[in-house]
């Protein structure tokens, strides 16, 4: 696959944006690659936890809000707790999702669950998924 | 003894046995677990964003419902309440400017929140202050050869900060089950994530791939996350 770094990418505001959501200095990250050797959820990731970090270095904003494995991270701190360098992964993805959110672009909708599944999954599980899918 | 408890919305509704498990036996080990009058949702996911204060006001506002019983402490069963009451707590504390701006906004509330109350789940609770060895001479029926798996998942141990036990190897169950007179077998998945923040986006096709595609998630581990 060719990827094409450019100066305007590295630089758009995307990259402060979700340094400043996530509190998390991205260049700290020197791709060790323990945070997606322990993800759970590698398997249904299309891009992994330390190449989501290095996307959001270099500014490829585009590949990061059409990516699936922003909705796939479950936020259960594996990544955070292993991370050698302390950064917080899951933040990261949060930001990222923060920006999609603050624009209204929700990616659970609740009305289309069904009455047997609202029955069957605990209230926490559905007000959590909508605390972290929902704008 | 007694303590503040603030159960949250799933131990009324689908872990109702759990809640009704833990009071009775708590009354055996002489602890009162007196439920808050007045209590709303804990706040459900510790927000991650760095701006976004409105979501920690939910639980500190039941930190606030602690104080006014005249208690510094309160209890909680639900591991997302732990990790969202707790985490909320220690970020008041230790940023006194977020702290003043969530009283702020609660300006109706008669009682200020000062970061004076401590959070405990109940596994602290029979740990650190009933202690296992008080609890294993109350045992009426052991729990003879039941080998058990047991499982924390991520709120209870994760982040390190505010975890409960080990971040990677946490023991309190084991100890427990032991206490108990079960086998506590060695469970290698008992930290791993449960995906429950994903359950309702599609709950049958969740179960489906994940219990095939990560062998982690099977359903006993689910059973005792929830």
């Amino acid at each position: 696959m060719r990827i094409n770094i450019s100066k305007r990418k590295i630089k758009d505001p995307f990259v402060t944006k979700v340094e400043e959501i996530s509190g998390q200095n991205l260049l700290a990250c020197y791709q060790c690659g323990k945070c997606s050797a322990g993800c759970p959820a590698v398997s249904e990731m299309d891009i992994l936890p330390n190449q989501i970090i290095r996307y959001a270095q270099l500014g490829f904003k585009d590949e990061l809000i059409r990516s699936k494995s922003i909705w796939i991270c479950a936020s259960c701190f594996t990544c955070n707790a292993r991370c050698p360098k302390g950064i917080n992964i899951a933040e990261v993805i949060e930001a990222i999702r923060q920006i999609l959110l603050r624009k209204r672009e929700d990616h659970l909708k609740i009305e289309k669950l069904s009455d047997a599944d609202k029955e069957d999954v605990p209230p926490i599980a559905i007000i959590s998924s909508m605390r972290k899918f929902t704008s | 003894m007694k303590i503040s408890y603030y159960p949250g919305c799933t131990l009324k509704n689908n872990a109702k046995n759990f809640e009704d498990s833990t009071l009775c036996s708590l009354k055996r080990l002489e602890v009162e677990a007196e439920e808050l009058e007045r209590w709303n949702c804990c706040g459900t996911v510790f927000s991650l964003a760095t701006d976004d204060l409105i979501h920690h006001v939910a639980p500190i506002r039941n930190l606030i419902r602690v104080k006014e019983t005249n208690t510094n402490r309160v209890m909680t069963l639900c591991a997302m309440c732990f990790n969202t009451l707790k985490r909320a707590n220690e970020r008041v504390k230790s940023d006194p400017e977020s702290l003043d701006k969530i009283n702020e906004f609660m300006y109706r509330e008669e009682v200020k929140y000062e970061g004076d109350v401590k959070v405990l789940h109940l596994l602290e609770l029979l740990r650190d202050e009933i202690k296992f060895e008080n609890i294993a001479k109350k045992v009426v029926k052991p729990l003879g050869n039941l080998k058990i798996a047991n499982y924390y998942g991520c709120l209870l141990v994760r982040p390190k900060e505010i975890g409960l036990d080990d971040v990677e190897n946490p023991t309190v169950l084991e100890n427990l089950m032991t206490a108990l007179g079960a086998d506590a077998i060695d469970f290698p998945y008992k930290t791993e994530c449960c995906a429950s923040t994903r359950l309702s986006i599609n709950l049958k096709t969740w179960l489906k791939e994940h219990t095939t595609s990560l062998p982690r998630l099977n359903p006993r581990a689910l059973s005792l996350y929830l």
